[in-house]
């Protein structure tokens, strides 16, 4: 799509909402949010970016394939998971905590990292299905 | 340097040994690891002297087994492959026979029915083996259930898991409503595994394995297990005669059986299956006599079948692998470049047939010995011991001697002499029968003496090579010199061989294929009516299957209320959304451009997401939002470059698919209505609630389920979407590239 006004906002846009999405994904743990429709927010940044600019320009900015952030995030995830069993010893997925508050992020847990891999594994996936689709037709 | 293998079943060897002088003082070995205590599964292995004498079995002729492959299959691309296959059986059957836990059991043996696949189907790329394989494991799997069954029942009825702690409620084995159940599923599972009538006939296919598999699966050691099974629950049942009695019929059947079918086979390994078949027979046959001597002879026999059995099948390799034929009717004169296999050969034969001083005498011995004192009619169980042994004499003289003796066709052309491991290895194990014949005494203290008096207050009886001018010696000299009649008088060939097979039609084997033949039609009958390839077609059998249950449910029991006031309550603004989710259907259903249709779907989605705002749930409405979003897209992109819209179905067709969706969405408002007036359950609902902030420290429920209560599900979740994203891109990338077609 050839929009001067699209190209414009969306490249304005792109670094807003990928940051919105972090947000949203920060305040699950509180407030409505998480990994699963922060990752959504950040591919529709993505792929709103693509829709402007075309693919490639989009690929540039993401240096890596898309699809490497499914691994990487289920590796995040399946750390999270198993975290507890290697340090404190307890069963997988036991929610790990650290004490004290942390500024803006607030209590960091082993839930958040979770939560993080969801996010990267879901943008991944969204990016893979629909660069991939609008590649081959 | 493919020797190093062997060294695995031979460190093991050696390694069970050391526990041999502490069992045969009585002592029983435990290694006890918990795995699922809460269901009872525990690794809880157990090292008993019957557990320990297989153990020797598996090892030992196992480390034969290595040692002869390393030469037989020299230069095989996949000879590595063949060693893994070969070491997960060797594994899984220690593990089946000291297991003490009956599920750990069902597991091991399962496993032995998939390395038994795969080594069958080694040569994977004839289609005889495959079949075969197939039929091994249908059969084999088969067993495996019923074993499963047993398991699972004996546990419920004892309340245990534990073999050895099952002991203590004898009862339930002797006389409880559900004794009948354990039977069939026991003998379900060991009949088939070890090949006794009507299940036998996957074993004769089976020989499409490698030799060095078929001496060591299928006759030395996994068609054992069944037999292994048997013994092991024969003090559970000791009190129950319809055990013995069950043991005795099908024994008997199938040693007569195997034992004939030996005369009409040409192929060596043929003959070896039938007379194995013939020999499982023997030993269920002796189990089920039910005395102390009978099973003494029953042990016995297993460790003399075992080291004659194995060496003939060695023998028949090695003159496989040099001669390049197994055909019975073409073999003869091999003595002359073969001469020390010829002697292995013989001795084994010897043994075989029962000739003295072999230990296959001392096991012949014990059989008639037992069948004289059986306890029914001693008269019949002898004469059905002898003619079987008769014939068994013929079997073991046509594989060890015959090829051997007489002159060498020239047909054979030159035959070039085996490498000294394809001949020592048979040699071994027939000296190893020689020794223990001369030295009965080793058989007894090594093995007889020291195996469990499995029924109380019976002696094993004494082992001997002359126990003096009896009736035993009589039946034993009628035996052999009938066996040498046959064995000279009657000549396999091709067209008895084809006679035999005519009346195979009836056999139990085309009977069994018959029935996996109309199973392999109807599922793919069913298969084509109901997954025909158009997803048009699963999605309306899916909701016109649904429409049905809902109907059923809501006609036998309408419980459906709709209350005016709550309709009353309904804010303009709700009215306002609902009617523009009604448009926006009415809209995606009538328009006549797929562009406007996802569109409308798209409002229809975004409408959602106002309702769940409405209604308090905005994780719902910021995940359904974008999703909304993202199938819009993707949907915009698959359907760019399609074809302009087509009205591709008729009239009485669209009717259909507008019957099947308004009777099926009308259905699923009404159980949605039912459910919204029944108190839903609030246990769960709760315990989130309530504990979200205490246990996960998350004020999000929601989200505190998705990481932390139900984190296990996410994770699976993602790990399908990923696998989903991986089939999406190697659909639409990996396809050839141009240089490549």
């Amino acid at each position: 799509m050839n929009s001067l006004i699209l190209n414009t906002i969306s490249k304005t846009l792109l670094p807003l909402l990928v940051l919105f999405s972090v947000f949203v994904l920060l305040r699950g743990h509180y407030l409505p949010g998480g990994g699963f429709v922060g990752g959504l927010i950040a591919a529709i940044a993505f792929i709103l970016h693509a829709f402007a600019n075309g693919l490639n320009e989009t690929k540039k900015i993401l240096r890596i394939h898309p699809g490497f952030l499914i691994p990487i995030g289920l590796l995040i995830a399946t750390l999270s998971a198993i975290a507890p069993m290697i340090i404190t010893g307890e069963p997988l997925m036991t929610g790990l905590w650290y004490e004290k508050d942390i500024p803006i992020l607030g209590k960091i847990g082993s839930a958040l990292f979770f939560d993080a891999g969801v996010y990267f594994v879901v943008v991944g996936i969204c990016l893979t299905i629909i660069f991939t689709i609008s590649e081959s037709v | 340097m493919t020797w190093f293998a062997s060294l695995l079943p031979i460190s093991l060897f050696i390694y069970f040994s050391t526990f041999a002088k502490g069992v045969m003082n009585g002592e029983i070995f435990n290694f006890f690891t918990s795995w699922v205590p809460s269901l009872g599964i525990n690794l809880d292995f157990r090292l008993d002297n019957l557990a320990l004498l297989f153990t020797l079995l598996i090892t030992g002729i196992g480390s034969i087994v290595f040692l002869y492959t390393s030469q037989y299959l020299k230069g095989h691309p996949k000879l590595m492959r063949f060693y893994v296959f070969l070491s997960v059986f060797m594994g899984a059957m220690i593990g089946l026979v000291t297991s003490n836990n009956i599920l750990t059991l069902f597991i091991f043996w399962e496993l032995t029915s998939i390395s038994s696949f795969f080594l069958i189907s080694f040569n994977n790329t004839e289609k005889a083996s495959r079949k075969s394989a197939i039929i091994a494991l249908t059969i084999t799997g088969l067993g495996g259930l019923a074993l499963l069954a047993f398991g699972v029942l004996a546990g419920q009825m004892t309340g245990t898991y534990s073999i050895s702690e099952m002991l203590q409620s004898p009862e339930a084995f002797a006389s409880h409503e559900y004794t009948g159940y354990l039977l069939l599923f026991l003998f379900l599972a060991t009949f088939t595994k070890s090949a006794q009538f009507p299940f036998h006939f996957w074993l004769p296919g089976a020989m499409k394995a490698p030799t060095p598999v078929s001496t060591y699966l299928h006759s030395a050691t996994m068609v054992k297990a069944g037999i292994y099974l048997l013994l092991r629950f024969t003090p559970h049942f000791e009190a129950n005669p319809q055990y013995f009695n069950i043991m005795l019929i099908v024994g008997g059947v199938t040693m007569l059986y195997a034992a004939i079918n030996t005369l009409f086979k040409t192929d060596l390994k043929g003959i070896l299956a039938y007379s194995t078949i013939g020999a499982l027979g023997i030993i269920v046959f002796l189990i089920g006599i039910g005395t102390s001597a009978s099973i003494t002879a029953a042990i016995v026999f297993i460790v003399v079948h075992a080291l004659y059995k194995a060496s003939l099948f060695l023998v028949t390799g090695t003159i496989d692998h040099q001669a390049g034929t197994r055909d019975i009717t073409q073999l003869a004169g091999l003595r002359k470049v073969l001469l020390p296999l010829s002697i292995a050969g013989i001795i084994a034969a010897l043994s075989s047939g029962g000739f003295p001083p072999t230990v296959g005498f001392l096991g012949k011995d014990l059989i008639y010995e037992a069948t004289l004192h059986g306890s029914i009619s001693p008269a019949l169980l002898t004469t059905l011991a002898v003619i079987t042994n008769i014939f068994m004499v013929f079997a073991g003289l046509l594989v060890g001697v015959k090829p051997f003796t007489g002159k060498l066709p020239e047909a054979l052309g030159p035959i070039k002499k085996p490498h000294f491991i394809l001949w020592f290895m048979p040699m071994i194990l027939a000296a190893l029968s020689l020794l223990f014949g001369l030295f009965p005494s080793m058989v007894q203290s090594l093995f007889t003496n020291n195996i469990t008096p499995l029924l109380t207050g019976e002696n094993s009886p004494h082992l001997a090579i002359w126990h003096g001018f009896n009736l035993i010696l009589l039946l034993s000299g009628i035996t052999l010199v009938f066996g040498l009649g046959l064995y000279f008088l009657w000549k396999p060939s091709h067209q008895k061989e084809d006679a035999i097979a005519k009346i195979e039609g009836y056999a139990p084997k085309a009977i069994a294929l018959q029935f996996a033949n109309l199973f392999q039609k109807t599922s793919y009958f069913l298969t084509r009516t109901f997954q025909n390839g158009y997803l048009r077609r699963y999605v309306m059998i899916i909701l016109v299957l649904l429409t049905i249950v809902f109907g059923i449910h809501i006609f036998i029991n309408p419980r459906i209320f709709l209350s005016l006031t709550e309709i009353k309550s309904l804010n303009w603004n709700e009215i306002v959304v609902l009617l523009m989710m009604l448009i926006s259907i009415l809209f995606t259903v009538f328009t006549k451009s797929r562009l406007t249709a996802i569109a409308g779907m798209g409002v229809l989605g975004y409408t959602m997401c106002l309702i769940f705002i409405f209604y308090g749930a905005p994780d719902l409405a910021m995940t359904q939002f974008s999703i909304d979003t993202l199938t819009v897209i993707l949907f915009v992109l698959v359907l760019y470059r399609l074809p302009k819209y087509l009205n591709l179905s008729n009239k009485t067709n669209r009717i259909r698919d507008a019957i099947v969706a308004t009777s099926f969405g009308t259905f699923l408002a009404f159980t949605i209505i039912e459910i919204m007036n029944e108190n839903p359950v609030k246990g769960v609902t709760q315990y989130y609630a309530e504990n979200a902030y205490t246990l996960a420290k998350g004020k999000n429920v929601v989200n505190v389920i998705l990481v932390d209560f139900r984190g296990f599900d996410t994770m699976i979740e993602i790990s399908v979407l990923a696998i989903a994203a991986i089939g999406v891109f190697g659909l639409l990338k990996l396809y050839l590239k141009k240089h490549e077609k």
